[in-house]
Formats: C-alpha cells, sequence, structure tokens
C-alpha cells in the first residue's frame, strides 16, 4: 500500500521499509523545540529522569518567546530556569532577547528546520514547518523532556486528508484567507489525529510566508500536521536560510486518503473568523453589520511575516487608524523588524498612528502587551479566538487576515482594504 | 490497574486548554497554584465544587488549542481521576497519558452520562459504569505501553524504570 508524505518521513526516521496509518512507531528527531511557557515543566521533569544531560546539544532549540522581555517576576523566573539550563547543557540554539523571535518564524529563518525532519515542540503551532516539507508537530512539556534527553518520541502514524489546491489567489486573498477556509469548511476536529497534506498546482502561485501560515494553523482544525511538497520556492528558502541538507519525500501515487477536498484559491475571498471559535468563518461579503473594533492586532507566529507587514504597510500608507482603535504590530523576528525598518514599513505603521512592538507572543495567548477589557472586541491575525484568549470571559477574538486587519484598523469596524476608499 | 469512581462534572465540544487553564496562569509552572484555576473560564465554581476521585465528561474534541501541559496538571491537581469525552485534541491526548492522568475516548458514555451521575471507570478493561443510571458502556482501552505508562503514573517514571525508551510492545 503507498505511504502519504508524512507516512514516508516517518517510516525513515523508525527505521521501517513500510508504515500504516495506526502503527505505533518510535522515530528519532531531529529537532526538539521549546519556550518559556512550556520549557520549565520540561526542564524540572527532565530532571527527574536518571539521564546524563540532552542527547545532542545541537539539536534542541529553546526560545523564549511567549513572555519576554519579561512581563512580571514569575515569567522571569521562568525564563531565567531556561537560560541557565541552556548554558549548563551548553545548546547550541538557545534565543536570548535580542536574538530571539517567536519561535515558529525563526527557526526556518535560521535554518533550524528543513524537508525531510522529524521535528517535535512543546507548542501547538510547531507544525508550521511542514510549509518546508518536515513532518513537525506539538507535544506537551513531558514528551519534550523525553525528546531532549533519549533523540527519540512515539508516534500513531496519522491517516491524512489531501488538500488539492488550484488556482490562483486574487488580491488582498493570502494564507490566512485559506486555511480560515479550510477550517470553516472541515471543523476545528475535521483532521484531528490526521496529516493534512497539501498538493496541487495552486501551492506554485503561494508565497512561503502563505505556506507557513497555512501550516501553521492545521493545529486549529485539530491536525497532527500540514505538509507542503517541496517544489523550487521552498528549496530556494532552504538554501537561502540552511547550510543543512534537506531531503524531500513525495507521497506515492497510490497514497491512500481518508478524504479528498479541491480547493479553488481564486474563488475564495477574505475571509473572517468569529467568536469563539476558528470554525465560525465568514466572508467578507457575508458580513453585513458594521462589528465595532476596539483594537488590531498584527503579528504571531502565523502572521507576523515579512509579507504579512508588507500587505498591512500597503493598506496603512497614507491612511490613519481610526479614533480611538489600538493598533498593535508585532514582528516575529529581529530579521523581520530590520527588514521592516530598512523598507519604511515601520514608520508607516507609526504615521497611521499603530505601535511597533519588539518581537514576542504577548496579546496572541492573552500573556501581556494588548490584554482586552470586558466586552472589547479584537480583530486579529492570530490562530485562535476562544474564550477569554486575549483577555477578559467576556471580549471576543475576530480571526482574520493582515489586510483586513489592517482595514479595520482604519475603518474601526470589520473591513477589507478593497472597501477603503 | 486501578480504577476511578466519581461524581461528573459534565461539558460540551471543543472545551479548549485556555478555559481549561487560562494563560493569564502561565507565569506558574506550580501543580497547585494551576489546580486553583482549573476550569475558570468555562465553570467558575469549578475549583470550590470538584472533591477527589471527581470525573470529567465531555463530548467533541476535548483539550484543544494549546499544547500547555499545565491544562492536564491542572486537572489532575484538582483531584479529577479521569476524563471521558468522545473525542480528545491529539496533544492533550498526548499530556494526559504522559503526566497519568486517566482519558477515555467513549462517544456513548459521552453522549449519555449528565452531571452529577456517580460513575466508575476500570481501566484495564475500559469499562465505564454509570451507577447513578445503571448503565455500562465499553470505553477504548489503552494500548499495552500505554497502560504501563498510566501505571507508572507517567511517562518519566516509566523510562526510568524500563531499559529502552519506550517499549512498543
Amino acid at each position: 500500500m503507498g505511504m502519504t508524505m508524512t507516512q514516508k518521513i516517518l517510516a525513515a526516521h523508525a527505521g521501517l521499509e513500510q508504515v500504516e496509518a495506526g502503527q505505533l512507531i518510535e522515530a528519532d528527531l531531529d529537532l526538539v523545540l521549546g519556550n518559556d511557557i512550556t520549557s520549565p515543566v520540561a526542564i524540572k521533569e527532565m530532571e527527574k529522569m536518571k539521564v546524563d544531560g540532552v542527547f545532542d546539544k545541537d539539536k534542541i532549540a529553546l526560545v523564549p518567546d511567549h513572555f519576554v522581555p519579561n512581563k512580571d517576576i514569575k515569567s522571569a523566573e521562568h525564563c531565567k530556569c531556561v537560560r541557565e539550563f541552556a548554558r549548563k547543557n551548553e545548546i547550541t540554539n538557545y534565543f536570548e532577547v535580542g536574538q530571539m523571535g517567536i519561535e515558529h518564524a525563526l527557526l526556518p529563518e535560521q535554518g533550524l528546520t528543513v524537508a525531510g525532519d522529524v521535528i517535535i515542540g512543546a507548542d501547538s503551532h510547531t507544525c508550521t514547518y511542514g510549509a518546508l516539507g518536515a513532518f513537525s508537530t506539538g507535544v506537551g512539556s513531558t514528551d519534550m523532556a523525553a525528546g531532549m534527553a533519549t533523540g527519540k518520541a512515539w508516534f500513531k502514524v496519522p491517516s491524512a486528508i489531501r488538500f488539492n489546491l488550484t488556482g490562483k489567489p486574487s488580491e488582498w486573498v493570502s494564507g490566512k484567507d485559506v486555511i480560515l477556509h479550510i477550517i470553516g469548511m472541515i471543523g476545528v476536529d475535521g483532521a484531528l489525529y490526521k496529516s493534512m497534506e497539501f498538493t496541487g498546482d495552486g501551492i506554485a502561485n503561494l508565497t512561503m510566508d502563505d505556506r507557513f501560515t497555512i501550516a501553521n494553523m492545521a493545529i486549529e482544525a485539530g491536525g497532527k500536521n500540514g505538509i507542503f511538497p517541496v517544489d523550487e520556492l521552498a528549496a530556494a528558502y532552504m538554501r537561502e536560510h540552511s547550510t543543512r541538507e534537506y531531503k524531500i519525500y513525495e507521497a506515492d501515487a497510490d497514497a491512500v486518503y481518508d478524504e479528498e477536498y479541491t480547493i479553488d484559491l481564486s474563488a475564495l475571498r477574505p475571509t473572517v473568523a468569529f467568536p469563539h471559535l476558528p470554525e465560525n468563518t465568514k466572508t467578507i461579503d457575508e458580513i453585513k453589520d458594521d462589528i465595532a473594533v476596539d483594537q488590531v492586532v498584527i503579528g504571531s507566529c502565523t502572521n507576523g511575516r515579512l509579507d504579512d507587514l508588507r500587505i498591512a504597510a500597503k493598506v496603512l500608507k497614507g491612511r490613519h487608524v481610526a479614533q480611538g482603535m489600538r493598533c498593535i504590530v508585532i514582528p516575529a523576528t529581529q530579521a523581520i523588524y530590520l527588514q521592516a525598518m530598512e523598507e519604511g514599513l515601520l514608520k508607516t505603521f507609526i504615521e497611521a498612528g499603530a505601535i511597533v512592538s519588539t518581537p514576542t507572543c504577548g496579546p496572541c495567548l492573552g500573556g501581556y502587551m494588548g490584554i482586552l477589557a470586558e466586552g472589547e472586541r479584537c480583530v486579529s491575525t492570530t490562530n485562535r479566538n476562544f474564550v477569554g484568549r486575549m483577555g477578559h470571559v467576556n471580549s471576543e477574538i475576530y480571526l482574520a487576515s493582515p489586510a483586513v486587519a489592517a482595514a479595520s484598523a482604519v475603518t474601526g469596524k470589520i473591513s477589507c482594504p478593497c472597501q477603503l476608499p | 490497574m486501578k480504577a476511578a469512581k466519581g461524581t461528573v462534572f459534565k461539558y460540551g465540544d471543543n472545551v479548549d486548554t485556555d478555559v481549561i487553564i487560562p494563560a493569564r496562569y502561565l507565569n506558574s509552572s506550580d501543580p497547585a497554584e494551576l489546580a486553583q484555576h482549573c476550569m475558570e473560564d468555562i465553570d467558575k465554581g469549578f475549583i470550590d465544587k470538584v472533591q477527589k476521585g471527581d470525573i470529567i465528561v465531555a463530548t467533541k474534541n476535548f483539550g484543544c488549542g494549546s499544547s500547555r501541559e499545565h491544562a492536564p496538571i491542572a486537572i489532575k491537581a484538582a483531584g479529577v481521576s479521569c476524563v471521558i469525552a468522545e473525542t480528545f485534541a491529539r496533544i492533550f491526548y498526548r499530556n494526559a497519558i504522559n503526566i497519568g492522568l486517566p482519558i477515555v475516548e467513549c462517544p456513548e458514555a459521552a453522549a449519555a452520562i449528565e452531571a452529577g451521575d456517580e460513575v466508575e471507570v476500570d481501566f484495564d478493561s475500559g469499562i465505564i459504569t454509570d451507577v447513578t443510571k445503571g448503565t455500562t458502556y465499553q470505553g477504548q482501552a489503552f494500548p499495552a505501553f500505554m497502560q504501563k505508562i498510566i501505571a507508572a503514573e507517567g511517562l518519566v517514571n516509566y523510562i526510568n524504570t524500563t531499559q529502552s525508551h519506550v517499549d512498543l510492545g
């Protein structure tokens, strides 16, 4: 029986010729990732294990990004714990404030994730690296601890859903609209325990940043991973960013899929997920009422990359955020920040009345840097709009693309750039 | 292997990790402190009502969202002995097993059991008994290696007591 792309990568890392859906395997890991929230728990667990240090100091990435620069004393203690562990174990890829970025934007940029890898990360959006043709999936802190100690993890081999993407997205439609459309179609558990494998000639019309956004939100459909085939664009990205050799795996022609969907990218419209689930999607044309907004956030591991900032700046250029609106822009890494500065994007944001922050996950998970009060609404380019996610239990989050978020900042209500004067 | 017995707290679909343990409390990783805020954004009085041994029953996709292990840690530290659901989000599923919080998938039980019912769960057989209603359900029994992890009260103890990392046999 043929194997999916994911199954082939897992088989190779388990030393097996063939695997099938449902099989339990133990796989070798190419990278183990943790952040400032999950790593302290993992470090505590690892200390209980009868092991001498980590399996490979070059194959662990520790990225304090959620509550840094430290938001309070407890967060500072967590970061200190991670910093001391990194120093003691001589972890090569520990990223201090000043080098750090939001982990899932940072690691591909640093060349630490390439096609053919098996990667676990104690962060649910670890699935992002599927954009480069890697198998990557989120785990908890204990799995991270076991991974750091042994370089291995157990997996149940997933079955897959295939998404055949065709056509070219129209103006103001980007990766975020593609994945919100898909989650709206299959639901927040539509890909539960499964791989989401993207194929089709439409992929050629998606930038790398679009693909990172799509793979990033596979978890919001319950998926184990999201994965793209490696084309010339992905290969060029890896050559530019990494010195590591990548390995291309392709799904067998007779691979079995639980379900298949074909999505015409040219037919997609800017899409917004209403509270309180990412599956509650409406296209911009379906939103008839004015939905007044108090805050806009443009950033996160989902949409804090250069393409995202360029789109937002294109919308905000020569315009101003609405009276009473808070618009928070967060470049995901220092390199993105610097490039945005050189391109004049930051100037555009500031002149438009937005603020620009150092890289942090902060507001996405209601940590800091943009907490919502009771009754407030936010249009956010982040990934979850659960109850209380960004602050008060009676606040609301509308998930959208950078284009829609920026346009909404200008009008003070949910809007598309196409609706701006 | 041991069994669970307790009073049921019942929830619906897609109980996410943000309502199980809101991120505003994630500047702590202390189980007792996390337990104080368990289920706070979906059931504010939960921690005052829950008794040691009580059972959470929910429908689809329990534990969706973030990878925070703080979610099953908070539930376990609050005294909950077992979570029964129609389905679990996959990271929550792994995390629960890895920290030794028993969880059972059973769509029939998840649909029929109501808040306040007295329920027993036998982990060896996967049999769930609603003592209040006098009904039984066959839940999914764990594969052998997962049973061993739960019996060892988590992956760390399990690794410490076995030669290899995880014995998949």
